[in-house]
């Protein structure tokens, strides 16, 4: 088989395009937790700035990603720059939202318990309601990695590099082994990628709240 | 001792505590309660200030909570709520633990803490201690949640319908224990509930409430005997006043079959006998069932020693009445003597029945 062959044949290229990939996507929604998380927890404090925020985050999620990048070019150049900006915003959106509404959808009564007992706003947050919406926000979390993973494939279009080299280098000289060599470990990328996440998700739930196996 | 003055709370225009005043002495419980929107937990919350008042002050002890910090006001303050409150991604000592750990107990004294309160609600720390909520009955969470709030020792408890949710039998148990736990620790309980029996079984005091106000702030038994008004005439139940304690027959209302015990046993056997019929006091009675004097399992605590006998320990002059005395009579008598239990002998002193609080309430009560 040609996929095959070309692997065989490309084994440096290929590692080196998958670690570029990951480089990419993990920038990206490394950023968009470290920003988004925070954001998601302020806007459940300030009610008013809920709507924009969210409007907002789920505008950059209604622009074609492919004209995103095109859009960048003129202000940011081409590169790895524009590609991770592009990604990170993307990320935010299920971020930002499902820190949000899992936050939200904390029980008032568990909220009243901690308060009642004496813990401050911080303790509150700390010690009930990030425990308790951890799944939420890490089903976001999820969510995010795995379409970016699947994004970052078009960052090649910018020259940000990753597995979409070989798919556009693919569809230009019309050779299907190469467009499959970018999207086959693009796609194994995304469902690994989904299952160490939903094993540190495991790992950091607290027990009382795991689900019985 | 707590004392609201002048003490309103409006919510916009919605009055719904309207110029309390009212003071709840220390070792009390008492229990509020009203028909909704009476003001209730309103009335409860503002003493650990999670609702502040619009007008008037709240001292304890004399310290107007206003001028304390809130946060360490709550930690001084037990908080019992529905069972949902025990936090479902703590384990159990994570729970009971939760106030020391914010007030920075250090982790042994924690682990002791957790264990003695534990044995102290009956569950045993090697099972328990760590287990899910999520692992326990709706009973056991509510024992969890009583235990949760003496964890920090507080002078004041506040529980707000803690066995709501629970079904009749669990309720009255946890109601049973809490008497037991109240008689061993005697904190301040503020206890909010609708329901009239449970405010009558576990009163020293209740406040009923409606449209914000205090209607009657009494004894259970007074309440009863004299509703001061007509909403409380109303709230207690028709049935439990038609009943006029004055015309109830101690006869047609005694348990005629009271746990005894001989005065030749040991305390160790009456203990058992006790939790064998789960009761928390015995008649002493000798062979020919002649009434000597009664023993509560807190005069079995308090001395206990294996080779004790029940006669070393007996409370002998015990009030008691006739089979043809009326409940009106009992309750005076339990009210002037501070007890919960009044035999019933006949002539020859010989034991007959028994009537207790929680029996008067039930046939009070019942419709």
């Amino acid at each position: 088989m040609s996929l095959l062959n070309f692997l065989k044949n490309n084994p440096s290229l290929i590692f080196n395009l998958i670690l570029e990939h990951l480089q990419l996507t993990g920038t990206a929604i490394l950023s968009a937790i470290v920003i988004g998380v925070p954001l998601g927890i302020i806007i459940t404090r300030y009610k008013k700035l809920a709507d924009p925020i969210l409007a907002i985050a789920s505008i950059f999620q209604t622009i074609p990603s492919i004209a995103f990048f095109g859009l960048l070019i003129p202000i940011l150049g081409i590169g790895k720059r524009t590609a991770i900006l592009v990604l990170f915003l993307y990320a935010l959106l299920p971020i930002v939202k499902n820190t949000y509404t899992g936050i939200k959808e904390v029980s008032p009564f568990m909220i009243d318990a901690g308060r009642g007992m004496g813990m401050t706003n911080m303790q509150i947050l700390r010690m009930v309601e990030l425990p308790q919406s951890l799944s939420v926000i890490m089903a976001g979390v999820r969510i995010a990695t795995v379409i970016n993973i699947g994004t970052t494939t078009i960052a090649a279009y910018v020259g940000g590099g990753g597995l979409g080299e070989l798919i556009f280098r693919g569809i230009q000289m019309y050779r299907n082994e190469m467009i499959l060599a970018g999207a086959v470990p693009a796609a194994l990328l995304a469902i690994f990628a989904d299952k160490i996440l939903g094993y540190v998700e495991y790992r950091l739930m607290p027990k009382g709240l795991r689900k019985k196996a | 001792m707590i004392s609201f003055k002048n003490v309103t709370k409006k919510f916009d225009s919605f009055v719904a505590v309207d110029n309390l005043n009212v003071e709840f002495n220390t070792g009390e419980t008492i229990v509020l309660i009203g028909p909704s929107g009476c003001g209730k937990t309103t009335t409860l919350r503002m003493i650990n200030r999670l609702i502040e008042p619009t007008e008037g002050s709240i001292s304890i002890n004399g310290t107007d909570i206003h001028k304390t910090n809130p946060v360490e006001l709550r930690r001084n303050i037990g908080y019992v709520i529905q069972q949902i409150g025990l936090f479902p991604h703590m384990n159990i000592a994570q729970n009971i633990g939760l106030v020391p750990y914010l007030k920075n107990v250090p982790e042994s004294k924690r682990k002791q803490r957790v264990e003695e309160l534990l044995e102290f609600v009956d569950m045993d720390p090697s099972e328990f201690y760590n287990r899910y909520p999520n692992e326990l009955s709706g009973g056991q969470q509510q024992r969890i949640g009583v235990a949760r709030a003496l964890a920090a020792d507080p002078e004041i408890i506040l529980m707000d319908e803690p066995f709501g949710a629970l079904d009749p039998i669990t309720r009255s148990t946890l109601q049973d224990e809490l008497l037991e736990i109240q008689d061993r620790i005697k904190k301040t309980i503020i206890f909010v509930t609708h329901d009239m029996d449970e405010a009558l079984k576990l009163a020293d005091k209740i406040a009923i409430m409606k449209d914000g106000k205090i209607l009657q702030f009494d004894s259970p038994e007074e309440i009863l005997k004299n509703p001061s008004h007509g909403f409380v005439e109303e709230f207690i139940g028709k049935d439990r006043l038609l009943k006029q304690p004055e015309f109830i027959i101690v006869k047609d209302i005694m348990i005629t079959d009271p746990i005894t015990i001989s005065p030749e046993r040991t305390l160790n056997q009456a203990l058992e006998k006790m939790r064998k019929e789960k009761v928390d006091s015995l008649m002493v009675t000798d062979s020919e069932s002649k009434f000597i004097g009664l023993i509560t399992a807190n005069d079995v605590l308090d001395n206990f020693d294996k080779s004790y006998k029940v006669n070393e320990v007996i409370r002998a002059n015990v009030h008691q009445v006739s089979e043809d005395a009326n409940v009106s009579q009992v309750l005076s008598i339990m009210a002037q003597e501070q007890v919960g239990y009044v035999p019933v002998t006949d002539d020859k002193q010989k034991l007959t029945g028994l009537i207790t609080r929680s029996s008067l309430v039930n046939v009070l009560g019942r419709s």
